[in-house]
């Protein structure tokens, strides 16, 4: 049958008392497949942008190609004269430019002033996509260019061009707790550094876009998305309608990191379209336009001060960030200073961050926001004061971890800490002490040295939490159907949560078909970000998975006669207590057979009270840096992360692969180049010359370890989120490794042959 | 002008008519409904929409369909045959060699085609025969993996 036979199943806790943990697991944690990869791997998977449907239309935005300027006239006319064009949008029209918004700051759908390169401009509906584009070609708009500042480091200069009306500055956000000043004043060793990470962007194989069809006043959207019922919500908003008359899907999506965590204008106007032209209206962004206008992580210029006694205390920390959203309020020193407060022990603590406006496509959140940037400061300043006071970046590390939350009100213990296992077992399976020794010894002459280092991280989030509602039903024959509103991002959400049904119920995972990611027929929930999908919706699922197990239980008892305490779920069957011999098989349960289906409604319980709940984690990688070419091969790398309980070894590992590799792309590769001076524009809009780590740029030997401590305050699943964690301390361990190696702090990013053969010269020039 | 061509897709022979400025991926995806092959860039950055067209594999995008006429593509729909999927599939599902997916179909046909070329590569040849695919979800490691495991059975 459908049972994992003979396995044993967790006890099913009484009504009213909170399931313990788990205390032996036979599907969770084990390595698992995914439970959708035959429709990965086969091509059959149906992806937002391979939806076709009966009458489609192909929708083109037409963008502005000014980071500032004024749309004076748009003109149409040859838009709308080519054969098979059926509509075009722009601006001006109430119907039509409607009004949007970046938080507070109010504009349209087709603004009048354009900010970044990029906005829209116009909008066509045509039969083929060949013809959309060409029709949006033929909008002929009459711009007067704007002065434009795209260098956040100008945007305060007295002259500088203003972005918006009241001037460049967004705000400073400042945090300070002790006293800075007298931290200095104890400590043996005080380090000042700058620092700046160049922006990223996030680029999912999959481009942003949706296809809209409305039936009377019911609009559905197909969106690549991390979340069906956060563009349900802003398209019911803008658009005037209820919610119950905005479906939007999502089943598959090729990948988001945070930029398809919000609602763009590109739905609005697909769903305008579709309404102007009475036909379903498809319309995804050229990857160009997508580098552009669908965000990226900030650039961060950080100034940190530290101060170090001899024995490795930290005494004080003061650290600034001047960063940048973009164009519009985006966050672009969001989280920025979030490690300098929490990560390391220290009493005294200053922080001032400063977002300004720019010319330039609006930051979203990406992959850990904040975090890594923080990271490549405050890791590359702590061995920096490693070796100042003579000490060893690991047990400088140690020395200061922390076992509550410094950085918040009241502060919290963390309801689990392995920051300090991270760094220990790192070490020792990384081999660190050894390997620092041979790097220390190498000698110098050739071109080819050997450098080690590590960083340590902790993320912000990581514990999900509350609402989310999912409902399992458990079928007559002993299969189950599991309805969630999450996304599956490509992280093996849905994999977990029917590991979770399994384990709970005792049933094969592979009996579990799950429904989700549909505001029509699937549950509400957040949409999957913040590394919080799995440790908010497993306890979700198990929650529901209890609540069929206690209505099969008093399904049972009435039909044995026998008091539901008395009776047992083993699994396969229901069993007395007091008489073994009496039991029942589950699927012969006649309430089971008549009603057809046992239904079981599960919530996200709260999260602990006076307690927070993070995940930690420390790297370690090994580099060889070419003197003579300045090329970098990171040779290898190794992951210790405290996330709780691994859910699925698999996907687990593949998360720290991936996010290993995407910390690589910042350390090394990837930047978003403007041509601040001129243009304004960018000009590595393309994976051409924007570079992603391609397989030949990252090492062969990434290691996933997992430092597994029981977590039953968390939540009921004892898991935490790994997703960001994963790729926050990567960057600075490949600098620090870099400085081992050839004894160059790199403190801009990215660590790429031009920047480092040039510092070498200089410091083949300057001894 | 549209214009008949004859493009044989996994086996079978197909009459399309064509615009001529239209890529194979879009003929593949719109005019034969086969959207396991995806499109990422249309520019040829990110191997997305590898398809292998005479044993070779190429970015769809980079090949016009009036060019394809005449020749043999396959497609990530013409792998799994009546005993189920071919072996390289099984070994991205049972390695882990997937994430989001978007990126598969186009990694699988690489890798398959660089094992029929050479059924048993280095991991350096593994490497350099998928560095035109882009995947930005796992790291490339478990898809190097899983490439390798079948040059071994």
């Amino acid at each position: 049958m459908y049972y994992t036979e003979g396995l044993p199943v967790p006890e099913t806790p009484s009504p009213g008392e909170t399931p313990g943990p788990w205390e032996r697991t036979d599907v969770v944690g084990k390595p698992r497949p995914r439970v959708d990869a035959y429709e990965r791997v086969s091509g059959t998977a149906v992806y937002p942008s391979d939806i076709v449907l009966p009458r489609m239309l192909y929708g083109a935005i037409l963008r502005c190609p000014h980071p500032h300027a004024q749309v004076k006239k748009v003109d149409t006319t040859a838009a709308e004269a080519p054969p098979r064009v059926r509509a075009v949008i722009g601006p001006g029209d109430p119907k039509t430019d409607l009004p949007w918004s970046f938080r507070d700051v109010k504009t349209t759908l087709f603004p009048k002033t354009c900010r970044f390169e990029g906005e829209p401009v116009a909008a066509v509906a045509a039969e083929t996509l060949y013809q959309a584009w060409d029709a949006a070609g033929a909008v002929r708009v009459d711009y007067k260019v704007l002065p434009h500042v795209s260098d956040e480091r100008r945007a305060l200069e007295k002259d500088a061009p203003k972005v918006h009306e009241n001037g460049n500055k967004l705000k400073t956000d400042t945090y300070s707790r002790g006293d800075v000043e007298k931290g200095f004043f104890e400590a043996d060793v005080v380090l000042e550094q700058h620092y700046r990470t160049e922006a990223e962007v996030h680029t999912p194989l999959e481009l942003h876009g949706c296809v809209a069809n409305w039936d009377g006043d019911v609009l559905t959207i197909w969106e690549s998305t991390q979340g069906v019922y956060a563009v349900q919500s802003r398209v019911a908003e803008v658009l005037g309608l209820p919610l119950s008359k905005v479906r939007v899907i999502g089943h598959y999506m090729g990948g988001g990191f945070g930029s398809k965590l919000q609602t763009s204008r590109y739905s609005i106007v697909a769903a305008l379209l579709a309404k102007k032209t009475g036909r379903p209206v498809k319309s995804f962004l050229p990857r160009e336009a997508t580098f552009l206008a669908m965000g990226n992580r900030p650039p961060s210029n950080m100034t940190l001060k530290a101060g170090v006694k001899k024995d490795g205390t930290l005494t004080a920390l003061s650290f600034t960030c001047l960063g940048t959203g973009g164009a519009y309020p985006a966050g672009g020193t969001s989280l920025v200073d979030w490690q300098i407060r929490d990560l390391y022990l220290c009493p005294h603590v200053r922080t001032e961050c400063t977002d300004v406006y720019i010319n330039a496509g609006p930051a979203r959140p990406f992959r850990a926001p904040g975090h890594p940037q923080c990271s490549w400061a405050l890791e590359q300043m702590l061995d920096a004061l490693a070796e100042a006071i003579g000490m060893d970046p690991v047990a400088l590390r140690l020395k200061n971890v922390p076992d509550y939350s410094q950085g918040r009100e009241g502060n919290p213990p963390y309801t689990t800490t392995g920051l300090k296992q991270c760094f220990k077992e790192g070490a020792r399976r990384f081999g660190w002490e050894k390997a620092r020794r041979k790097t220390a010894g190498q000698e110098k002459k050739g071109h080819l040295r050997r450098g080690v280092g590590m960083a340590g991280s902790v993320w912000f989030v990581g514990g999900g939490g509350p609402p989310s509602t999912v409902i399992l039903k458990l079928f007559s024959d002993g299969s189950a159907n599991l309805n969630m509103g999450a996304s599956d991002i490509g992280t093996g959400t849905k994999t977990v949560m029917a590991m979770v049904a399994a384990e709970e119920l005792g049933l094969r995972p592979e009996m579990i078909r799950i429904e989700h990611a549909d505001t029509g027929t699937t549950q509400y929930a957040t949409p999957s970000g913040g590394s919080k999908t799995v440790p908010t919706e497993a306890p979700t699922v198990r929650d529901a998975a209890v609540q069929v197990k206690r209505r099969l239980l008093q399904m049972a008892a009435e039909e044995m006669d026998l008091p539901v305490e008395d009776l047992r779920y083993t699994g396969d069957d229901i069993v007395s207590r007091s008489r073994p011999d009496r039991r029942i098989r589950i699927v012969d349960i006649s309430g089971l057979k008549r009603q057809g289906v046992v239904v079981g409604v599960g919530h996200r319980g709260p999260n602990p009270e006076k307690k927070t709940v993070n995940p930690f984690c420390a790297q370690f990688c090994e580099v060889e840096v070419n003197t003579r070419t300045g090329e970098l091969r990171i040779l290898r790398f190794l992951s210790t992360n405290e996330s709780g309980r691994v859910m699925n070894r698999l996907t687990f590992d593949s998360q720290v692969i991936g996010g290993v590799t995407m910390g690589i792309g910042l350390a090394a590769t990837e930047m978003r180049i403007l041509d601040a001076n001129r243009t304004g524009k960018m000009v590595n809009r393309n994976w051409h010359d924007y570079k992603l780590p391609t397989s030949l740029d990252v090492p062969a030997d990434i290691v996933g370890v997992p430092i597994e401590m029981p977590d039953a305050e968390a939540n009921i699943s004892g898991a935490k989120g790994l997703g960001e964690p994963v790729t926050i301390p990567t960057a600075a361990a490949v600098a620090n490794a870099v400085y081992d190696a050839v004894g160059i702090r790199i403190t801009e990013s990215p660590i790429n042959p031009l920047k480092l053969s040039s510092l070498l010269e200089q410091q083949k020039k300057e001894g | 002008m549209k214009k008949l061509i004859t493009l044989t897709v996994n086996g079978k022979s197909h009459e399309v008519a064509v615009e001529p400025n239209e890529t194979l991926t879009d003929t593949l995806r719109y005019r034969l409904g086969l959207t396991g092959t995806k499109k990422g860039c249309e520019v040829g950055d990110c191997g997305s929409c590898t398809v292998v067209m005479d044993g070779k594999p190429v970015n769809s995008c980079l090949v016009l369909a009036m060019q394809a006429a005449g020749r043999t593509i396959e497609t990530i729909e013409g792998m799994e045959t009546e005993k189920g999927l071919h072996p390289l599939q099984e070994a991205f599902v049972e390695k882990g060699a997937i994430q989001c997916g978007f990126c598969s179909p186009g990694m699988i046909l690489s890798g398959k085609s660089l094992l029929e070329k050479n059924p048993n590569p280095s991991e350096a040849e593994i490497r350099g025969a998928i560095s035109g695919n882009l995947c930005r979800c796992t790291g490339y490691q478990k898809i190097v993996e899983a490439i390798q495991s079948v040059k071994s059975e």
